[in-house]
C-alpha cells in the first residue's frame, strides 16, 4: 500500500447535513481501527470561519453587492466559489429566495432534469438558479478541498472513498451522485446504502462483541430518520460455514419525511396559537426563528421529564429587544399529540399510509410524503416485504404471519435522541409482534445517531480490505423495461405493455447479465426510449422474465431510459439489431447497455433523460 | 695677482669669515637633511596607514558588531511587559454574543420602562443564546471538584492563581477553609477564525430589508 493511499474515507452526503469520517488503514492487524470525524472548516457568517463536524447541505446564491470583498475567503480559496454550509443556512434564513436546500431529494425526483438550473424552486425570475447536480457537486467540492487542505500529502482523490446514498435511491440518482464525484476528480469511489452504513457503524462501535447481540435467524430492521428522509431496510442474519453472515434483503420506498418535518409541525402549531391570540400574521423569518426555538424546546421537554411547559420567545428584528418580543409556549401535551401521536401513531400493522390524489401543484415542488405517520409507512413496508426472507432456510416465520417479523431494531438519525420517540416506535412494533405471538424485538444499542452513517461508510472501506464482516445485498430491486406487445391496433386503446426483466433482484457488484434472446432494432441517430420499471418485491424473476400483468404495488415506474446510437461507422437511419445487457459496476451503479448483434459493439443506455421536452409534454 | 695653491699642512689659527660661513652652511644642510628624512619617514607611515584603511571593509564591520553587542550586554533594568488583550478577539466575542443572544441590544436598552415580565421574556433569549455561544466555543470546567460550603485543604505550593484566599489569612500552609465558590477555568477554546478583509469592529451590521 503506498503512502498516499492511507485512509478509508466515508462521506454522508445528507439531505440537510454532510459528514466526513475517516479511518487510518495503516493500523496493525491486531489493533481495532480508530475512526475520526473531520472538523470541516466553513464560513459561518461573512468573514468568520469555524470548524464543525457537520456541513449543512445548503447553498446561498448571494447578490453581488451583498457581501463585501474578501469576506468569503476560505483557508484554501479566496473568494469561495459557492457559499455552502453554515453561512448559507444563516443568510438563507433571512433571504429564503436565494437559498438552495434539499438538493439531494431533487436528485431522486422523477420528472425533472437534475442538471437544469431549477433551484431555488421558488426564486423569482431575476435570481440566478443552479441545478441540484451542481449543488451536490459544490458540497462534495467543499469537503474535498477541506480534506486536501488538512491532508496535503494524502489527497482525497487517492483515498478509498465511500459515499452513502439512501437505500431507496433509484439508478438514475445513484448515477448522478457518482457523476458529481467524478466531476471533481473523485474517481476511487463506491456507493453504500445509508441504513447499511448505520449497521456497519454499530458493528464497529461494538467491536467483536456485536456477535453476542445477534444470532442466526435474526432479522434486523434499520429505521433511519434523517433530516428530510426516512429510510427503511431489513437485514437478515444467516450462517455460512459457521460464520455469521449479513444480507440486506429489502429496502423501503423513498419517503420524504424526516426530523425537520417534526420541528415544522411544532412551529406551525405555535404559529397558529400566536396568530389566534395576536391576530397578526407571522412573517417568514419569524417562522424560522420559531422553528429553531421549537427544536430546542422539544429537546428539553423530551430529555427532562419533570418539565411541563417551555416558554417560547421570538425576538423582534430591530435593536429594541425587550419590547419587541413575541411570546408563546409549548407544553408536553402538544408535544405528545403532535410528535408522538402525529408521527408515530399506534396503528395496526394492516394500516396503509393515506394518500390523497395530488393537486396540480406537484411539478413545482418535491413529492413530500402525505402521511406523516412513520409507523404506517413502516407497517406497509413490513407487510409488503413478508416474503423477503423466503430463500433463507435459517429463518422461519411463524404461521400465520401477516408481516415480516423483525427481531432486532437499529435506530438512526437525530430524531431518536428523544427517548420517548424511540420507545414509542418499539412499543408499536412489539404490539404488532405480540398480536401474532412472536417474540418482542430488541433494540440494538450504542450507535452515534448523528454521525453513524459517515462513520459506517469509513468502516466499510476497512471492511472492503477484507478485515471485517461484510453485508451482502446487491441491487435492492429488480429492473424491467416496458415493451409494447404486437397486437392489432384498437382505436382509443393503448397497446398492451409487457415488462421484460433486465436485472434481477440482488444482482451483485461487478456482475453482468446478457439478454441474448430478445432482439431490438435500433435506428442510428434516432433516440429510442423505453419505459423503465423497478420492483422491490419480485425476487424470483430472472433476466428475460416477461410480465404481462402486474399491480401498481409490485412494479413502480421510474423515469424513462434512453439510447441514441451514434453515427460512427454507420449510415444515418440504418437499423442495427441489438440485444440488451445489464450489469452492476464496482462502484454500485446499474449499467444498461445495448450490444450489437453483428460486431458486439456496445452503447450505454442513459438513465438521466429527464429533459425539457418531457417536462413540457406533461400536462 | 693671487696665486692659489693647496697646502694640506696649513691649519687655521683663527675663525675667519669664510670658515664661519662654511660651518653655517654645513649646519643648515645637515638640518635640511634631517628634516627631509623625518618627513620622508612620516609620509611613508602615513601611506602604510592608508593601505590599512582600504583593506577589506568586512573586518571593520565585524569589529563594530562586537562593539554593539558589548553595549547591549551592559546590565540594564528589565522592562515590565504587560500583555495586551487582543481587541479583535474581544470584538469577535461580542459579535458572537450579539448574533446568537442579542447581547448588545439587551445591554444597550433602557430597562426602567419595562415590566419584569417583558424583561424576563427578553432574558430568555439572551440566556439561551449566550449559553449556546459559551458551550460551543469554550470548554469551561469548575476548578474545585468539591461541593461549595464544604471544608477544603490547600497544601504547600497550591496554585495561587486558581485558588484565592480570603478572610483570616495567617500562618503557613496547609490552609483549611470553606469553599465559597468553586471557580471556573477555560480548558479549551476555539474561536472562529477571521478573514483578512473582515472588520471585527462591526459586531452587528445594520440591516436593510429590500
Amino acid at each position: 500500500m503506498n503512502e498516499q493511499t492511507r485512509y478509508s474515507v466515508g462521506i454522508d452526503l445528507g439531505t440537510t447535513h454532510c459528514v466526513l469520517s475517516y479511518l487510518d488503514l495503516h493500523t496493525s492487524e491486531d489493533q481495532q481501527p480508530v475512526l475520526s470525524v473531520l472538523a470541516i472548516p466553513q464560513l459561518t457568517a461573512p468573514g468568520s470561519i469555524e470548524e464543525k463536524t457537520q456541513l449543512p447541505s445548503f447553498m446561498y446564491l448571494a447578490h453581488g453587492a451583498e457581501i463585501a470583498e474578501g469576506e468569503t475567503a476560505l483557508p484554501w480559496r479566496n473568494p469561495a466559489e459557492h457559499l455552502v454550509g453554515e453561512i448559507a443556512r444563516n443568510l438563507g434564513s433571512k433571504t429564503p429566495i436565494r437559498l438552495v436546500s434539499s438538493a439531494k431529494s431533487w436528485l431522486c425526483h422523477t420528472g425533472v432534469d437534475c442538471k437544469q438550473d431549477i433551484l431555488p424552486a421558488d426564486a423569482g425570475s431575476d435570481i440566478p438558479r443552479v441545478s441540484p447536480f451542481l449543488a451536490s457537486k459544490a458540497y462534495l467540492q467543499h469537503l474535498c478541498d477541506a480534506w486536501n487542505h488538512l491532508f496535503p500529502q494524502q489527497r482525497l482523490q487517492d483515498q478509498h472513498l465511500t459515499i452513502t446514498v439512501p437505500a431507496s435511491f433509484d439508478p438514475a440518482a445513484r448515477e448522478l451522485t457518482v457523476e458529481a464525484c467524478k466531476a471533481i476528480g473523485l474517481t476511487q469511489i463506491v456507493l453504500l446504502e445509508e441504513p447499511q452504513a448505520a449497521l456497519y457503524s454499530w458493528i464497529e462501535k461494538n467491536g467483536n462483541d456485536w456477535r453476542n447481540h445477534v444470532k442466526v435467524g435474526d432479522i434486523i430492521l434499520v429505521v433511519d430518520i434523517g433530516g428530510g428522509t426516512t429510510d427503511l431496510s431489513l437485514i437478515a442474519v444467516t450462517q455460512d460455514q459457521g460464520n455469521l453472515q449479513l444480507t440486506r434483503v429489502a429496502v423501503g420506498d423513498h419517503i420524504l419525511l424526516g426530523g425537520d418535518n417534526m420541528d415544522l409541525a411544532l412551529a406551525y402549531t405555535v404559529k397558529a396559537k400566536l396568530e389566534k391570540d395576536g391576530g397578526k400574521r407571522l412573517e417568514a423569518w419569524q417562522l424560522q426563528a420559531l422553528t429553531h426555538a421549537c427544536r430546542e424546546a422539544k429537546e428539553k421537554l423530551f430529555n427532562q421529564p419533570e418539565l411541563n411547559t417551555i416558554p417560547l420567545v421570538i425576538a423582534g428584528r430591530g435593536s429594541a429587544l425587550i419590547g419587541g418580543t413575541l411570546r408563546s409556549e409549548l407544553n408536553r401535551e402538544e408535544l405528545n399529540r403532535l410528535l408522538v401521536e402525529g408521527f408515530l401513531p399506534e396503528v395496526a400493522v394492516s394500516d396503509n399510509p393515506q394518500s390523497n390524489p395530488r393537486s396540480g401543484l406537484r411539478s413545482s415542488g418535491l413529492p413530500y410524503a402525505q402521511d406523516a405517520g412513520i409507523t404506517r409507512h413502516l407497517a406497509a413496508f413490513l407487510s409488503k416485504q413478508i416474503h423477503a426472507v423466503q430463500e433463507f432456510k435459517d429463518i422461519k416465520l411463524p404461521e400465520p404471519a401477516s408481516f415480516l417479523h423483525p427481531s432486532g431494531v437499529l435506530l438512526n438519525g437525530g430524531v431518536f435522541k428523544a427517548e420517548v420517540l424511540a420507545q414509542r416506535l418499539m412499543t408499536v412494533l412489539n404490539n404488532w409482534l405480540q398480536a401474532e405471538n412472536a417474540p418482542a424485538a430488541s433494540l440494538l444499542q450504542g450507535s452515534d445517531l448523528d454521525l453513524a452513517v459517515a462513520r459506517g461508510a469509513a468502516y466499510y472501506g476497512f471492511v472492503r480490505q477484507g478485515k471485517g464482516v461484510r453485508i451482502k445485498g446487491g441491487t435492492a430491486a429488480a429492473y424491467y423495461v416496458g415493451i409494447e406487445t404486437a397486437m392489432p391496433a384498437v382505436p382509443g386503446l393503448a397497446p398492451e405493455l409487457e415488462a421484460l426483466c433486465l436485472a434481477p433482484f440482488g444482482m451483485e457488484e461487478g456482475s453482468e447479465q446478457n439478454l441474448p434472446n430478445e432482439e431490438f432494432g435500433l435506428i442510428i441517430g434516432e433516440p429510442v426510449r423505453f419505459r423503465f420499471f423497478a420492483s422491490k418485491t419480485r425476487r424470483q424473476d430472472t433476466v428475460g422474465t416477461r410480465l404481462s400483468n402486474w399491480n401498481d404495488e409490485e412494479l413502480m415506474e421510474l423515469d424513462e431510459i434512453e439510447i441514441t446510437l451514434p453515427e460512427e461507422g454507420h449510415q444515418l437511419g440504418e437499423v442495427v439489431p441489438v440485444h440488451l445487457s445489464s450489469g452492476v459496476s464496482e462502484v454500485g451503479t446499474l449499467e444498461l447497455k445495448a450490444v450489437s448483434r453483428r460486431n458486439q459493439q456496445q452503447w450505454k443506455i442513459e438513465f438521466d433523460v429527464r429533459t425539457k421536452e418531457e417536462e413540457s409534454a406533461q400536462p | 695677482m693671487n696665486n692659489f695653491s693647496i697646502d694640506l699642512g696649513l691649519r687655521p689659527t683663527t675663525f675667519d669669515l669664510w670658515h664661519v660661513c662654511l660651518a653655517g652652511a654645513v649646519l643648515i644642510l645637515c638640518l635640511l637633511l634631517i628634516v627631509t628624512l623625518i618627513w620622508a619617514i612620516l609620509a611613508g607611515r602615513r601611506n602604510k596607514e592608508h593601505s590599512v584603511v582600504t583593506s577589506p571593509p568586512e573586518i571593520k564591520i565585524v569589529e563594530k558588531i562586537v562593539e554593539v553587542e558589548k553595549i547591549v550586554q551592559t546590565p540594564a533594568p528589565e522592562p515590565i511587559i504587560l500583555k495586551e488583550a487582543s481587541p479583535d478577539a474581544a470584538c469577535l466575542l461580542l459579535s458572537l454574543l450579539q448574533r446568537e443572544a442579542r447581547f448588545i441590544d439587551f445591554i444597550k436598552e433602557d430597562m426602567s420602562a419595562y415590566s419584569d415580565t417583558d424583561i424576563g421574556a427578553a432574558a430568555r433569549i439572551v440566556h439561551q443564546g449566550c449559553r449556546q455561544v459559551i458551550n460551543e466555543h469554550f470548554t469551561i470546567n469548575a476548578i474545585s471538584q468539591d461541593v461549595e460550603g464544604n471544608r477544603v485543604t490547600l497544601n504547600q505550593g497550591f496554585d495561587a492563581n486558581a485558588f484565592r484566599l480570603t478572610g483570616n489569612i495567617v500562618g503557613e500552609p496547609p490552609f483549611t477553609g470553606t469553599l465559597v465558590h468553586k471557580g471556573w477555568r477555560v480548558d479549551d477554546l476555539h474561536l472562529p477564525k477571521l478573514t483578512e478583509a473582515h472588520n471585527p469592529r462591526i459586531i452587528a451590521a445594520a440591516e436593510v430589508e429590500l
